[in-house]
């Protein structure tokens, strides 16, 4: 996939409203692939951050038992953050005001996702 | 090759402190262009230290000329990675002169992107930790056996 399929990946996401930014994560890495971002996001500090999280909740996830991880939705008091790991180890992340609509930028992580893996 | 975090010049002591506990990296050399060590975290010998000094610098060196012969400025930054660990290479400019950091990284216990976000900060600190530049001494021979052993002492609290 080249550097614009990436991007194009993330209209879908970036579309909904109430989302200030996307971008495409390696998940071992942390690195930025691909961004669409907001003024004011710092996108490799959140590619950063969210891919160790990521590792973290994965290694906590096969602890319990309970599988690799879909979606994980993590609110907080000034917005979201919202992500799907695509199947080949890229993370889908979306960086959303607190009163978006959940479901509907899963919906598009996940399509995002699909056109990554 | 564990140990803690020892420097001869005590103003790269926090920043470099606060780098490896934020970035959870295994090793960390601070040093100049040359090779000198100013600080160094988690080796425990000092040839060990010599070593990756003399091989970090020799790399700082290779990667400068290229960009030379690029026609652009050096290298931000360089990143190697293998299986288990990988290593990040970067200069930072001080009042003090150019501050090379070598760091090196457990692939299970952190990433290039945390040690790249956390290198960032650390440049900020030792910038602002960073003493005037002093003036270029002379260096002697007669001198030089007896600094670097000075200097490996100060590194292994001995």
């Amino acid at each position: 996939m080249s550097a614009n399929g990436y991007e194009a990946a993330l209209h879908g996401v970036t579309g909904v409203r109430g989302v200030r930014g996307a971008m495409v994560v390696t998940g071992s890495d942390g690195l930025v692939v691909a961004e669409s971002l907001m003024e004011g996001i710092k996108g490799t500090a959140v590619a950063a951050l969210a891919a160790s999280l990521a590792a973290r909740l994965g290694r906590a996830m096969d602890a319990g038992g309970v599988g690799s991880g879909v979606f994980w939705h993590l609110q907080a008091e000034r917005g979201a953050l919202l992500v799907v790991p695509a199947r080949s180890g890229m993370l889908i992340v979306a960086v959303a005001e607190p009163g978006v609509n959940a479901g509907l930028v899963r919906l598009e992580l996940l399509r995002a996702a699909e056109s990554v893996a | 090759m564990t140990g803690g975090t020892r420097a001869v010049e005590a103003w790269t002591l926090e920043p470099l402190t606060t780098f490896v506990q934020e970035a959870g990296v295994r090793l960390v050399l601070l040093m100049t262009p040359a090779g000198q060590v100013l600080a160094q975290s988690g080796f425990a010998r000092a040839v060990d230290v010599m070593s990756a000094a003399a091989l970090g610098a020799a790399i700082f060196a290779s990667t400068t000329e290229m960009a030379r012969q690029l026609g652009g400025p050096p290298f931000a930054g360089l990143a190697h990675q293998g299986e288990k660990h990988g290593i990040f290479l970067s200069p930072v400019s001080t009042d003090r002169g150019p501050v090379v950091v070598l760091a090196v990284y457990d692939l299970g216990a952190t990433s290039l992107g945390l040690v790249q976000l956390f290198f960032e900060q650390l440049a900020t600190d030792l910038r602002g930790a960073s003493p005037k530049a002093s003036e270029q001494k002379q260096v002697l021979a007669a001198d030089f056996e007896r600094e670097l052993t000075d200097s490996l002492n100060s590194l292994f609290g001995r």
